[in-house]
């Protein structure tokens, strides 16, 4: 238990260094926030330019701003959009819940659908489908989400209207909570399938690969000596030792998963944080940023953590190892 | 002192006969020879394309979204203001290129000098490197490089150099670990009791060792920064001078439904870049490896 106290403690600081860090890129870097947010309504005049950089406290030293800014963070108080004029808290808070499911269906279906496969091919490794997978990792991997995207909504959403182009819900629709949920879902298909291809690809290989590994081990030898049924050698024996690679992997690439959806969700519309991210940066909306960023390496850190809580679950090996590995 | 210490070394990975072995190895693999092949083929139509087919990807020669062989429309039927896509594939590699090239270059100068001396002198240095490594590493790449560019207005450089910066710590972490691997074995102390000095054992002596990992990692980083690349163009934070086909695809974003070929031929052609550099990147790994081919 020490080991994980010790990495919280550690992931404290790493939080602060990513805010320190991020709030001085966007505010040493070059043009004035005051004259993008005078844009609309007093662009050039001077007058309306000082009111905001009172306002905003751009005046002050930039230790004192950033000292300001860390403890308000520490409060859970992000700022204020410069474009929505709103709390940034509220504006990501309502946005995290449509990433978070994009995500979270597009790594589950990868995962398992990776591993069924994976275990599928490595039982017959010479066969068609076998080397089928090898092809389709490279391609999956190779195609630019944003493409895959494209794709689907022209063979799914144009050619055949069988889904949504773009959204999350139908706004036209009244119905019962029921509806709602199969109306999101039916809006989810495409993305979560468009981001779980990369990952499906990735994960099929990998599994592959660690369960032809351990069925070449020492106990599942013995498992099979001992005249366990081969379904039960495959399943209940090495799928578990196999499984342990994709979920470490998939733990770790949680942060590659959010730039992923924010491509996704810029194809599809999906009214989540990679929208809101990509539409702050072109309007210039630092606090909106900064927060985005603190957000999701944030979450990055506590996903990090999880995957090594539950790696020591599922493989007591390690934690017999000591606090080392 | 002058002694030739590098010829101690047992598993020396760029001349000797294991990289012979190597490159046979390679040249015997079907895949990574058709990726070498693809490449080669891309690299060419970039830079000479315009040669065989010479027309101006930003000039609008025909009717607006007129499909392949439709009209008088050129081969690969033309985008919504009516340009020719075909051009626009031709000429749009080389933004791609330059850039991954570039970041790729950055990525490889940062991450392997700071994992190397991570890993050679480990201590309170290795401590520091890594926690600085970490930092970057919870960093969604994507967001951070989009902010970088949006601060430093898009162009070519500072694409460039914003993947870099959110891509170096694959890299350096992988040096370490190798410089980690072999800094205690017997070459490495042969050197250093001939006094060698640890900028001479550093480069001269494990550097050349650590090379095939780190070729074969840097090959698929290749690949991994032309998705990065046309992600950020796609998104609107390309060079807006230059072509890209990421940034054909970005544009086609409102009228795709109306000419599937305007997104599907510049997809393409990033598609079968990153492609040759995994089928590369693979089939090096392999030859390098021997044991681990089919993994």
């Amino acid at each position: 238990m020490n080991h994980i106290t010790a990495r919280v403690a550690w992931s404290l600081g790493l939080i602060l260094a990513v805010i320190v860090m991020c709030f001085s890129l966007i505010h040493l870097a070059p043009g004035d926030v005051a004259i993008v947010i005078a844009g609309d309504s007093g662009a050039g005049d001077p007058e309306v330019i000082a009111e905001i950089r009172e306002d905003l406290g751009l005046d002050d030293p930039f230790l004192v701003q950033l000292g300001g800014y860390v403890g308000d963070v520490a409060q859970g108080d992000l700022g204020t959009s410069y474009r929505f004029n709103e709390p940034v808290t509220e504006l990501i808070v309502t946005r995290l819940w449509p990433t978070f499911l994009l995500v979270g269906t597009a790594v589950s279906f990868a995962i398992v659908l990776g591993v069924l496969v994976g275990v599928f091919t490595a039982r017959r490794p010479e066969s068609p489908v076998s080397h089928g997978v090898t092809v389709f990792s490279l391609t999956g991997y190779s195609m630019p989400v944003f493409w895959t995207g494209l794709l689907l909504v022209i063979m799914f959403a144009s050619n055949v209207q069988w889904f949504p182009v773009s959204g999350m819900r139908d706004v036209r629709l009244e119905g019962n909570w029921l509806e709602e949920w199969i109306d999101v879902a039916h809006h989810l298909v495409l993305p979560a399938i468009t981001l779980g291809v990369i990952y499906l690809a990735q994960y099929s290989r990998l599994s592959r690969a660690s369960m032809l590994e351990v069925l070449q081990s020492d106990y599942v030898r013995t498992a099979r000596a001992k005249g366990l049924a081969e379904r039960r050698v495959v399943y209940k024996h090495a799928l578990r030792n196999a499984v342990i690679p994709v979920v470490t992997v998939a733990g770790l690439q949680f942060g590659q998963m959010l730039s992923g959806a924010l491509l996704v969700e810029t194809v599809f519309n999906w009214p989540g944080l990679g929208r809101l991210a990509a539409d702050s940066v072109f309007q210039r909306d630092a606090p909106v940023l900064l927060g985005i960023l603190i957000l999701s390496s944030t979450l990055v850190v506590i996903i990090n953590i999880l995957t090594d809580i539950v790696y020591r679950l599922i493989d007591p090996r390690i934690r017999v190892g000591g606090p080392s590995q | 002192m002058t002694v030739p210490v590098t010829g101690v070394s047992p598993e020396q990975g760029d001349l000797g006969p294991p990289g012979r072995q190597a490159l046979r190895l390679f040249i015997r693999n079907k895949a990574a020879v058709f990726g070498l092949v693809l490449l080669t083929a891309i690299v060419f139509m970039t830079l000479f394309g315009s040669f065989f087919y010479d027309q101006d990807p930003s000039r609008i020669i025909a009717r607006p979204l007129q499909g392949p062989g439709e009209g008088d429309a050129p081969a690969l039927g033309t985008d919504y203001l009516g340009r020719d896509v075909l051009a626009g594939v031709v000429n749009g590699g080389s933004t791609s290129l330059t850039v991954a090239l570039v970041a790729v270059l950055l990525v490889a100068v940062i991450g392997v000098s700071l994992g190397a001396i991570s890993g050679y002198y480990g201590g309170w240095i290795d401590v520091a490197l890594m926690r600085v490594t970490e930092l970057f590493q919870v960093l969604p790449a994507l967001l951070f490089a989009m902010v970088i560019v949006a601060l430093f207005e898009p162009s070519t450089r500072s694409v460039a150099v914003a993947i870099g910066l959110a891509s170096w710590p694959q890299t350096a972490r992988l040096t370490r670990a190798e410089f980690l691997r072999l800094k205690n074995l017997e070459f490495v102390k042969a050197a250093r009791a001939s006094g060698a000095s640890d900028f001479r054992i550093i480069w001269r002596v494990i550097f050349p060792n650590a090379l095939p990992p780190l070729i074969v990692s840097i090959t698929l980083i290749m690949g991994a920064a032309i998705l990065f690349e046309s992600g950020l163009a796609f998104l609107g934070l390309g060079d807006p001078n230059s072509q890209s086909w990421g940034l054909m695809i970005g544009l086609s974003r409102q009228t795709f439904l109306n000419g599937w070929w305007t997104v599907t031929f510049p997809g393409l052609a990033i598609f079968a870049t990153v492609l040759s550099f995994s089928l590369i990147g693979d089939g090096l790994q392999d030859a390098f490896n021997p044991k681990l081919r089919g993994r």
